[in-house]
């Protein structure tokens, strides 16, 4: 079982201070987060993508690479990336070259964005979300398989006997997980392809995940891929603990009452009930998220968002000291009643074990003359040749 | 059992608005009972749903009661609506039960709209409010609307207006034993698929990669 955290990355003002921090502090504090993540004892830690204010959430391959060179074994992920609005050859590109840089420590969530502007910044059509999703990822699965690929599609340009490089590394591409919260396509999607679900499960009653992992893990099933209950499942979740339970209740509630996402509405006593958010003791933190396999099944990824609402870094890091304290019950709770059957995530080592051992995937390709010429020049060489 | 549910927007307890509702649901079970049909009649009361309504609007997704309500106004034959006159439309809190609605829930779905007003000059709200809000709701909104301005209580004329009002809605209703779709009424094959059924029956992922590279 993996256990670890996800960042959206907002800049947020502290509502009991009324202090916002500056986009360099959050950025800074994201990576402090993500190390003393490692150090607690979490096996992923997963950034957002976002190309708009609040968010400092823009270039994840550059703030994972960053992070990734000052960590050890923590994985490195994404929750998510714009699969809608970013060109596969670039995703294809930036994932196999950190795949490298960190030793395979790397995987990836597919999502299509919270927002309905960033398609427009990218040229594209929010109304095209899922098909966006579902060309994009097409290419983008074959560019990381296919050592020469030719392609024709709708939302971008042809690709004629195009090699993506890096190749991924030992031959093995990163596994992908793809986050969806009400869209049976993304299901069937990471279904057929024998692929990740992540359910971001916060912000919503238990019954939207119920309805996509169940659909997920049929179609799994249907296209092949093994029994239901081996499916790879990830699930989000929030809480806010102290060793006191009312001094939990009490501490969040500003942060809670003003955050972007749900402030202004339901009481937080509404909203632990109706959604996965957990304020109170670790030990009511423990057995809410055991809780989750009660509809989700036996899954294989639990990713936290700690690091919103305005909490100042300070507090991130306690939450972060807490739950490295109760994570050896939290394995242990998992690992109960789990059946041998039901795999783990598939990680780099795994997926090249069960490959049969690392390949050379580099395209070797003849050394070309162009370097120090103008691409024009060549161009007009070849064609008077 | 033929089901019939009463929307009412009214804000004071009792209000002219529920005064009216509750005619109306009386004189359409009235009107299936002539012709042989049980009706159960389920009341609606937006006032009591008015913090998880505005929850809704806030989270995206429904407290348990809205969610019943909801529940039962997709499982109904007909609909009588009611809203009293803010601002010479609907009120607020009408329009945002009918905001959260699930897109397609009431396709085909025959709905009676009825308003309540200190004065009849606005008597045409509900031809210039509702009936448009209906009709881009694809519902089937029945030739009689019922008006009634506080002085029209105890007017004979509403008596009339209701049973004709009533009797359309009757009219609309199948009550021929023949289940026409999902929510019983003729123009039911047409509806929308609903995101239960998206579901049950997901499209097949080698026809969502055709449907997404065709031009």
């Amino acid at each position: 079982m993996q256990i670890g955290i996800f960042s959206v990355g907002d800049v947020t003002t502290d509502p009991t201070t009324g202090r916002t921090p500056s986009e360099h502090e959050r950025i800074k504090a994201t990576v402090a987060i993500a190390k003393k993540a490692e150090e607690v004892g979490l096996d992923v830690f997963a950034t957002g993508e976002h190309h708009n204010p609040p968010f400092i959430a823009t270039n994840p391959t550059a703030t994972l690479a960053y992070i990734g060179a000052q960590t050890e074994r923590i994985i490195l992920s994404t929750a998510t990336t714009l699969i809608t609005t970013t060109d596969p050859v670039l995703i294809a590109e930036d994932y196999a070259k950190i795949q490298h840089l960190l030793d395979g420590r790397v995987d990836l969530m597919m999502g299509r964005g919270n927002t309905g502007p960033v398609y427009p910044w990218f040229g594209k059509d929010i109304r095209q979300g899922i098909n966006l999703a579902i060309e994009n990822y097409g290419l983008l699965h074959r560019l990381w398989r296919e050592d020469v690929v030719d392609w024709k599609g709708r939302f971008r340009t042809p690709l004629q006997g195009y090699t993506s490089t890096p190749r991924p590394l030992d031959g093995m591409p990163p596994f992908v997980w793809h986050g969806s919260i009400r869209s049976p396509e993304i299901a069937e999607q990471a279904a057929y392809y024998g692929d990740g679900f992540f359910h971001n499960h916060i912000f919503w009653p238990a019954s939207h995940t119920k309805q996509m992992v169940e659909l997920y893990r049929r179609r799994f099933e249907h296209y092949g891929h093994g029994p239901a209950d081996s499916a790879i499942v990830g699930l989000g979740g929030q809480f806010f603990m102290r060793t006191n339970s009312q001094d939990a209740v009490n501490e969040f509630r500003p942060y809670f009452d003003n955050a972007p996402v749900y402030g202004h509405g339901p009481s937080l006593e509404d909203f632990t009930t109706q959604t996965p958010l957990t304020v109170g003791s670790p030990q009511q933190v423990l057995e809410r998220t055991l809780s989750f396999r009660d509809y989700a099944g036996d899954y294989q990824r639990q990713l936290f968002l700690l690091d919103h609402a305005g909490l100042p870094l300070k507090t991130v890091l306690e939450q972060l000291d807490l739950l490295g304290e109760i994570l050896p019950d939290m394995r242990k709770g998992f690992a109960e009643g789990r059946p041998a059957h039901i795999p783990e995530a598939p990680t780099h080592g795994s997926l090249v074990a069960a490959n049969g051992g690392p390949t050379d995937s580099t395209v070797y390709a003849a050394a070309d003359d162009a370097t120090g010429h103008r691409a024009e020049d060549t161009q007009d060489a070849q064609v008077s040749a | 059992m033929t089901s019939v549910v009463v929307v009412s927007a009214g804000l004071s307890s009792p209000s002219s608005t529920r005064l009216l509702a509750d005619r109306l649901a009386a004189a359409t079970t009235e009107a299936l009972g002539d012709v042989e049909v049980e009706v159960e009649v389920t009341g609606i009361e937006l006032r009591d749903l008015a913090h998880q309504l505005t929850d809704h609007l806030l989270t995206g997704f429904a407290g348990p009661e809205l969610a019943r309500a909801i529940e039962q106004v997709r499982e109904a034959d007909g609909l009588i609506v009611v809203t009293p006159v803010f601002s010479a439309s609907y009120s607020g809190l009408f329009k945002t039960f009918f905001d959260v609605l699930e897109a397609g829930l009431l396709d085909g779905k025959p709905v009676l709209v009825a308003a309540t007003a200190g004065t009849a000059r606005h008597s045409l709200v509900l031809e210039h409010a509702l009936r448009p809000l209906f009709a881009y709701l694809h519902a089937v909104v029945v030739p009689t609307g019922v008006f009634a301005a506080t002085d029209d209580f105890g007017d004979a004329g509403l008596d009339v207006r209701i049973t004709r009002a009533a009797r359309e809605l009757a009219n609309a209703i199948p009550t021929d034993g023949v289940d026409a779709g999902r929510s019983g009424t003729t123009a039911a094959p047409l509806a929308r698929r609903t995101v239960a059924e998206a579901f049950d029956d997901p499209t097949p992922f080698e026809l969502l990669l055709k449907q997404a590279s065709a031009a």
